[in-house]
């Protein structure tokens, strides 16, 4: 046995054990062939942790009082003990800023900083839809944009009409995103210089729409011909800030402020399963090669091996602790397999994945954490044997029924569709209500109708009556809401009136 | 290599804003709560936080996902013995959870949204909108009523009171004037110099003495002080006189025998609020206690709230014993006077119509307004009948019932309330 010689021993941090710690696991990190932005490692407090936790882990965000509500919730569950914060938050930037909390001890601060500083920062500098869809070197400077032009709204228009037009657009976050176009880079000098033009040119364009004089003897087929938008828009805050007609320019900055935000966020919902299996992943590899390299003793690695199977616990399905899939111990049972298949495939592996069983499981990893999100992830590399594993099942709950039925189990049969019936689990389009601006009554009395795309014939929960509320609110005319079923049929469903 | 930073030292309370933004748009909520909360404190911690519990559904964030409903196909891990077609019935649901773990986001669950707010805040929510009415005989009062203000800049001082700004602007001021002639004739020297050296055999002896000149001129600049004695400036600070509101409250409690164990501890409750409210919101106001059975006598905070004593009742001796006080220490031209006046209108049955005499003729001329409690579940006895012929003479007199603890607050809240339409009859 190799004769240890561990870099620290006592569980108390310093900075200069930080570096330390940091500049061996950046080694190793290296020498699996992790590529990651620039780190910039933060120490804070717990109170900060909070903070940050309340601000969806934004480090600049502007006032609402949503966020307070936040960090009281989590304070008082904190104080109480009923929750430990999480160990460490990391922002998809360049440099990569990740959080150490103070509290944490020597060993947690190493396992933090292979988790979140090189696991998720390689995920955040890998993936396609994080490449794609955010840009890692202007979101800070954006944020800071954001917070400063709120406050300056909140100066000229007062607190309380800069928070209704916040209320109303978190309201509608989840539809703030575009979900098949790539957005356009963001960046905070660019904001500044653009955004008097935007104003002025938007505003322009709201006054050509409306500009026409309801002509109510012209033809009336005509009229019908004429449809706005041509096409249903599903970014419902993107069509806002752009057609909106009422909206004050500072009140349209706001609602593209907020879409911005929820445009970064999308990757990150859609990759969860991904990240933080890969993050967890390496933080489990990196810390296991420093032991085997004597880097750290056999205390550290009893705490290490502790924490970390308290993060990829999955209880069963029937514990009262069930709370849905555990995306830490699904993703880190995945990745961990892949590895498997790659270095000792059976027989069956070689069946399922003749691809890659066998092959380099460097490169096979690299290029599943490089080109899928949680959903194809899933439908590809999800291996019998983690199927076995967890004791996947599928049912199917149909309303029409009395009973719920059990649809597949880990057997032979079963492996396909459930795999099938997780990734669209994981299946945004699937999970958010699919809905789009479908007409707006340019010649009559403005209002804009909303079509439900049903699927499965699931319905939309009761808070869509408050949403509704928020969106005419921006619209400042009537809207309509139809739903369409999966047989094309359309439905009236609701109007909501200004 | 990653770059390492502390951030601990910066940054704290940094949702403090976000914070007073919620506690501000639920004020009304939280109000109500904070006014259950005190109805059911013991009367020695009247004075704490609180954790303050609001229905979530008044404060939840809507977004638009789906309901319950529908067919789904779920994943879910731990089977045990399921087979496929296997036929279950559909567990009841419970604020959502098993057996669809989409439902678990779905936010409506009917769990209170549940935070603490501090001391402070608590006091600040409970005494909002509640002031001394007609507070305005304002007078300069004496020595110790000074503020201290601003007063430009000195240049003599102590160490502590640097302007580190001024004083370095004055000394970059004077370094750039002091430096500048020499400043001036070193680049001559310098250039000339060079011009010499381009030809060194021939100017020698001249460029030796230019060369002693330029030593010279960059000592000269470098001896010039960096910070001098006469740069310093002091920021000055000078005694203001300010004007401050004198006022005075005189508390007036019935003790007396028929004020059972529950009505004294209203009693109590309501000075308690009264005490805290006037302490909070006014930094000088002095307080008088009288308690009174068939005597009167003015006693310490300490007794007022915890002594036992007690006897008959005689209203009137209280209300000599205030005038007396007032118009003893308290000249009327100089304070503002108010009363506050406790009891289960319980009085010795000659003496209501004397209460009422002493009230109109000499006490309500003086005080900026007075006001009476009478606690009983009962019906009202002389005194209220009598109290209520000043309360149609004068304007500042107001008299409320309280018959259980839950009204205290309201009732406080009802006789404080800011106002703007008693005027004074002086």
């Amino acid at each position: 046995m190799k004769k240890r010689s561990p870099l620290s021993t006592s569980s108390e941090w310093t900075f200069e054990l930080l570096d330390t710690y940091d500049l061996e696991i950046a080694r190793i990190a290296k020498n699996f062939k992790l590529d990651t932005y620039p780190n910039q490692i933060e120490v804070i407090s717990a109170e900060q942790m909070m903070d940050a936790y309340a601000s969806s882990g934004m480090p600049i965000g502007y006032h609402h009082w949503s966020y307070g509500k936040h960090f009281m919730e989590t304070e008082k569950q904190y104080r109480r003990g009923q929750m430990g914060l999480a160990y460490e938050i990391v922002i998809n930037s360049n440099p990569c800023i990740s959080y150490l909390m103070e509290e944490n001890t020597m060993l947690m601060q190493a396992l933090v900083i292979a988790h979140a500083a090189y696991g998720h920062n390689s995920f955040f500098k890998g993936n396609y839809l994080f490449q794609q869809w955010t840009s890692a070197d202007a979101i800070i400077d954006y944020l800071l944009f954001s917070k400063n032009y709120i406050k300056d709204c909140e100066k000229r228009h007062g607190v309380d009409a800069v928070e209704q037009i916040i209320d109303s657009c978190h309201a509608l976050m989840n539809f703030g995103v575009d979900r098949y176009k790539r957005p356009q880079k963001i960046s905070m000098r660019e904001e500044q210089t653009k955004q008097h033009e935007r104003e002025a040119y938007l505003q322009s364009q709201v006054n050509e729409l409306w500009r026409t004089i309801p002509n109510y003897y012209a033809d009336k087929k005509s009229n019908q011909e004429f449809r706005f938008p041509e096409e249903p828009q599903e970014n419902i805050l993107y069509f806002l800030e752009k057609n909106a007609p009422l909206l004050e320019p500072w009140q349209r900055e706001i609602v593209r402020i907020v879409r911005k935000i929820s445009q970064y966020f999308y990757p990150q919902k859609q990759t969860k399963v991904m990240n933080e299996g890969w993050a967890t992943f390496w933080h489990y590899t990196i810390l296991n090669q420093m032991y085997d390299e004597g880097l750290i003793t056999d205390g550290y690695m009893m705490e290490f091996l502790q924490s970390h199977t308290n993060v990829v616990k999955q209880p069963d399905f029937d514990s009262p602790y069930y709370n849905g899939i555990n995306p830490y111990a699904l993703g880190f049972s995945m990745m961990t397999d892949i590895r498997r298949i790659c270095e000792n495939p059976t027989d069956e592996d070689r069946d399922w994945f003749p691809d890659f069983a066998g092959s380099n499981w460097l490169e096979t990893m690299d290029f599943a954490m490089r080109n899928f999100k949680d959903e194809s992830f899933i439908a590809q590399y999800l291996s019998p044997r983690v199927i076995r594993q967890l004791k996947l099942f599928a049912l199917t709950d149909d309303d029409n029924d009395t009973h719920i039925e059990i649809d597949s189990i880990h057997n032979k049969p079963g492996y396909q569709k459930i795999r099938q019936i997780l990734a669209d689990q994981y299946n945004l389009g699937s999970i958010e209500p699919n809905l789009q601006i479908y007409n707006i009554d340019v010649r009559g009395d403005r209002s804009l109708t909303l079509r439900h795309y049903q699927y499965n014939r699931k319905p939309l929960a009761s808070s869509l009556d408050e949403v509704l509320k928020h969106l005419t609110s921006l619209w400042r005319f009537d809207v309509k809401l139809e739903t369409v079923d999966e047989n094309g049929n359309v439905e009236f469903t609701k109007e909501q009136k200004y | 290599m990653a770059r390492l930073i502390d951030r601990r030292i910066n940054g704290k309370n940094k949702s403090a804003v976000n914070r007073q933004r919620f506690l501000k748009r639920y004020k009304s909520q939280i109000k109500k709560a904070v006014t259950d909360a005190i109805a059911n404190r013991n009367i020695t911690d009247i004075e704490s936080g609180e954790s303050i519990s609001i229905p979530s559904k008044d404060i939840s964030e809507p977004f638009i996902h789906h309901g319950s409903g529908g067919k789904r196909d779920v994943v879910h891990p731990g089977n045990k013995e399921f087979v496929p077609g296997d036929r279950i019935p559909r567990p009841k649901q419970q604020g959502g959870g098993k057996g669809d773990g989409k439902a678990s986001n779905e936010g409506e669950g009917e769990d209170d949204f549940i935070f603490e707010i501090s001391k402070e805040e608590f006091m600040e929510f409970f005494f909002e909108d509640m002031e001394l009415p007609n507070l305005v005989k304002t007078q300069i009062a004496t020595i110790y009523d000074n503020k201290k203000v601003r007063a430009g800049h000195t240049s003599s001082g102590v160490p502590t009171n640097i302007n580190v700004i001024r004083s370095m602007k004055n000394a970059y001021g004077r370094r750039i004037a002091l430096k500048a002639p020499y400043k001036k004739e070193l680049a001559e020297a310098q250039e000339k110099l060079l011009l010499l050296e381009k030809n060194s055999d021939k100017n020698r002896l001249e460029i030796i003495t230019l060369k002693e000149r330029i030593e010279f001129l960059e000592r000269k600049i470098k001896n010039i002080p960096y910070i001098d004695e006469f740069d310093l400036r002091f920021n000055n600070h000078i005694d203001q006189p300010k004007p401050t509101t004198q006022a005075v409250m005189f508390c007036v409690m019935d003790v007396s025998g028929s004020m059972d164990q529950n009505k004294k501890d209203i009693a109590k409750r309501f000075f308690i609020l009264l005490y805290l409210f006037l302490t909070r919101n006014y930094e000088k106001i002095e307080l008088v206690f009288i308690s009174h059975h068939t005597t009167a006598k003015e006693v310490s905070e300490e007794e007022f709230f915890y002594s036992r004593e007690t006897g008959g009742t005689v209203v009137s001796s209280a209300l000599h014993l205030m005038h007396e006080i007032a118009t003893e220490r308290y000249s009327s031209n100089d304070w503002n006077i108010y009363v506050a006046q406790a009891s289960d209108g319980d009085n010795w049955y000659d003496d209501s119509p004397y209460c009422k005499e002493i009230l109109s003729e000499k006490i309500m001329p003086l005080v900026q307004y007075y006001s009476y409690v009478e606690i009983t579940p009962d019906s009202h006895q002389s005194l209220w009948h009598e109290y209520k012929n000043v309360e149609e003479a004068y304007e500042n007199f107001a008299m409320q019932k309280i018959e259980k603890i839950t009204d205290i607050f309201p009732v406080l809240r009802e006789l404080f309330k800011k106002r703007e339409d008693i005027k004074v009859a002086i």
